[in-house]
């Protein structure tokens, strides 16, 4: 369980984090979404006491991230790939965390087995891929069999392989009843393994919801009908309901009615169609509209400029 | 969501971490022990500081038998011209001077102990495992310490015996027991672990590697040469009290008469290692790691 109240953080005149409050239940995989800059890492940070908040309160288990007695017991983090030493071995890396907290030796060579390290473990992290650097990220998180999992763009660099083994890892985690909280700028990531959603953007809250929910929120429910009568077709339609839009020759988009309504009155009509699509927002296209406002870095329109 | 992408299989595919989990022993907690075993495997775990502790070890031996031959040469070269003066010559002066070389080596080791960290980004992994901070501090300055101490003096002692044999050949070799020569090897030691902990402060301050290492040869090698352009008056209450010229007195067997006593100018010396930690431990207590 992670807790957040009024949380801010402020790097100079830069607000990175402005007033979010949320709650990170247990027993689901929490998608933390945001564009790059949103300040989902520096949310992640302050939560783990990496930095601290200039006001508010986050806390972890029902207590500040430092005050708890054992924290890798408590909170398994994978903050970035590279928060590990370049010239240390794997398997050192993880024993060094270990002994910290008295975790036994046995532990190490148990999450080494678990992330798929085994044969590189004694060599330098430092020569590691962008992929074996995250799961030595995963298992220095496990490391503690932790209650709380925070994970920072875990999918990272990884090949479809590793991408598929972190989601399943993820949700088997979170079936355990453990905090999963997983932070990505890829939504279609995040509606594979989420069920729940903290969406952020400039450092305010945007949404925190379900990741159906969310979709449902932000979708516009559409029909894609093509016909070459579309004009009978889109006269036929139109009432107090419903809207339709044309974005190309040929082509409707029918709002407002089911595409088995729409078959029945073409039908009726005698107005031919060659297809017939429900058109259902993505959590792209959903994530796009909501933080539309809230995107850091935005490509300039240089036309006005020239 | 469909259960299909949950059953397929990837390679080493977790089928739930449930089976891989470990009866961890109760009541586990991070202590001061814990994280000084920890910062123990982590500076022998890196070959940098395997390397760094057998330069130092090796050059202090090596260079202490060079200078010892260059002071058996100058001394034969003074006591053709000067002979009067060749009685003043003090070869445990010229002899043992290896450590001015070593300090750096071992001060250097100290900022990297530190800087590494913050530059390879490992800092947020040891904060993360002891997030109190302070006890990483405590730790990476104790195990540094423990290390360089017995190396150093170990070599030092291994450099008095290696020299006197060189000495020897025109009869300038000294014993233990003369005034001030076991202070003098012992306080090699003392000397360079006073330097290897100005390095860990630094680094603590500075957190970058090529800054941190820049302020302790400033503070070592270039304050006291730049002191030396105050004017007259100023000299006596300024540059005794720099910290290389203060420490090093008791490195050495006939220290400087213009400068503070052996005992007196270690504990100036100690002054300034505590005024670096003590910056140190704000800076990692008060700033964002």
């Amino acid at each position: 369980m992670i807790e957040a109240r009024a949380l801010s953080k402020r790097y100079g005149d830069k607000v990175a984090v402005n007033d979010i409050s949320f709650t990170v239940k247990p027993g689901v995989v929490t998608g933390f979404l945001g564009p790059n800059g949103a300040g989902k890492s520096t949310t992640m940070r302050l939560i783990l006491g990496l930095d601290a908040p200039t006001s508010g309160e986050v806390t972890v288990n029902g207590k500040r991230y430092a005050e708890h007695k054992a924290p890798l017991r408590e909170v398994g983090a994978l903050l970035e790939a590279r928060a590990v030493h370049t010239g240390r071995s794997a398997y050192n890396h993880l024993l060094a965390q270990a002994l910290t907290t008295g975790i036994p030796r046995r532990r190490v060579d148990e999450v080494i087995d678990l992330v798929g390290l085994r044969e590189v473990a004694r060599k330098r992290a430092g020569g590691f891929s962008l992929g074996m650097g995250q799961r030595l990220g995963v298992a220095a998180a496990l490391l503690g069999d932790p209650a709380t999992l925070i994970l920072d763009e875990p999918v990272n660099g990884l090949d479809p392989d590793g991408i598929l083994w972190i989601r399943n890892l993820l949700r088997a985690l979170a079936a355990e009843g453990r905090t999963v909280f997983v932070s990505s700028h890829l939504m279609s990531e995040m509606s594979l393994t989420a069920e729940h959603l903290i969406v952020i953007g400039k450092g305010q809250l945007i949404a925190d919801t379900s990741v159906t929910e969310f979709i449902d929120r932000a979708s516009r429910k559409a029909v894609r009908v093509r016909t070459p009568q579309a004009t009978q077709l889109r006269d036929a339609l139109v009432g107090a309901k419903v809207s339709v839009t044309s974005s190309e020759h040929g082509v409707l988009e029918v709002s407002g009615l089911s595409s088995k309504e729409i078959g029945r009155i073409a039908c009726e009509q005698a107005i031919p169609l060659e297809e017939l699509v429900p058109v259902q927002a993505s959590l792209e296209e959903a994530f796009m509209e909501l933080t539309h406002d809230a995107v850091e870095y935005r490509t300039e329109n240089l036309e006005g400029a020239a | 969501m469909s259960t299909d992408t949950m059953t397929g299989s990837a390679a080493g595919a977790p089928s739930g971490p449930a089976r891989h989990r470990t009866e961890l022993p109760s009541g586990l907690r991070v202590t001061q022990w814990g994280v000084i075993r920890s910062e123990w495997l982590k500076f022998w775990s890196l070959r940098s500081s395997l390397y760094s502790v057998v330069i130092a070890v090796i050059g202090m031996i090596g260079l202490d038998c060079l200078f010892a031959y260059a002071s058996v040469s100058r001394y034969q070269h003074e006591r053709t011209l000067h002979p009067a003066e060749a009685l003043q010559f003090h070869a445990s002066d010229t002899a043992m001077r290896g450590y001015l070389l070593v300090q750096l080596v071992v001060g250097v080791l100290g900022v990297l102990v530190v800087s590494g960290e913050y530059g390879t980004g490992m800092i947020r992994s040891s904060l993360a495992a002891a997030p109190k901070r302070l006890p990483v501090l405590w730790a990476k300055a104790i195990v540094l310490a423990a290390i360089v101490f017995v190396a150093t003096t170990v070599s030092s002692f291994i450099a008095y015996f290696a020299v006197q044999p060189i000495l020897n050949t025109q009869g300038l070799g000294y014993a233990l027991t003369s005034p001030g020569v076991l202070r003098a090897v012992f306080g090699v030691g003392l000397y360079a672990t006073g330097i290897g902990l100005l390095g860990i402060g630094l680094g603590w301050i500075v957190r970058h590697t090529a800054g941190a290492i820049a302020s302790l040869f400033g503070l070592v090698l270039i304050l006291p040469s730049v002191s030396e352009l105050l004017p007259d008056t100023w000299q006596p209450h300024i540059v005794p009290y720099l910290p290389s010229n203060a420490g090093s007195q008791l490195a050495s067997a006939n220290p400087d008469p213009t400068g503070l006593a052996p005992w007196t100018g270690f504990g100036v010396f100690c002054v300034w290692i505590a005024v670096a930690v003590v910056l140190g431990m704000v800076v990692l207590r008060r700033r964002d790691a």
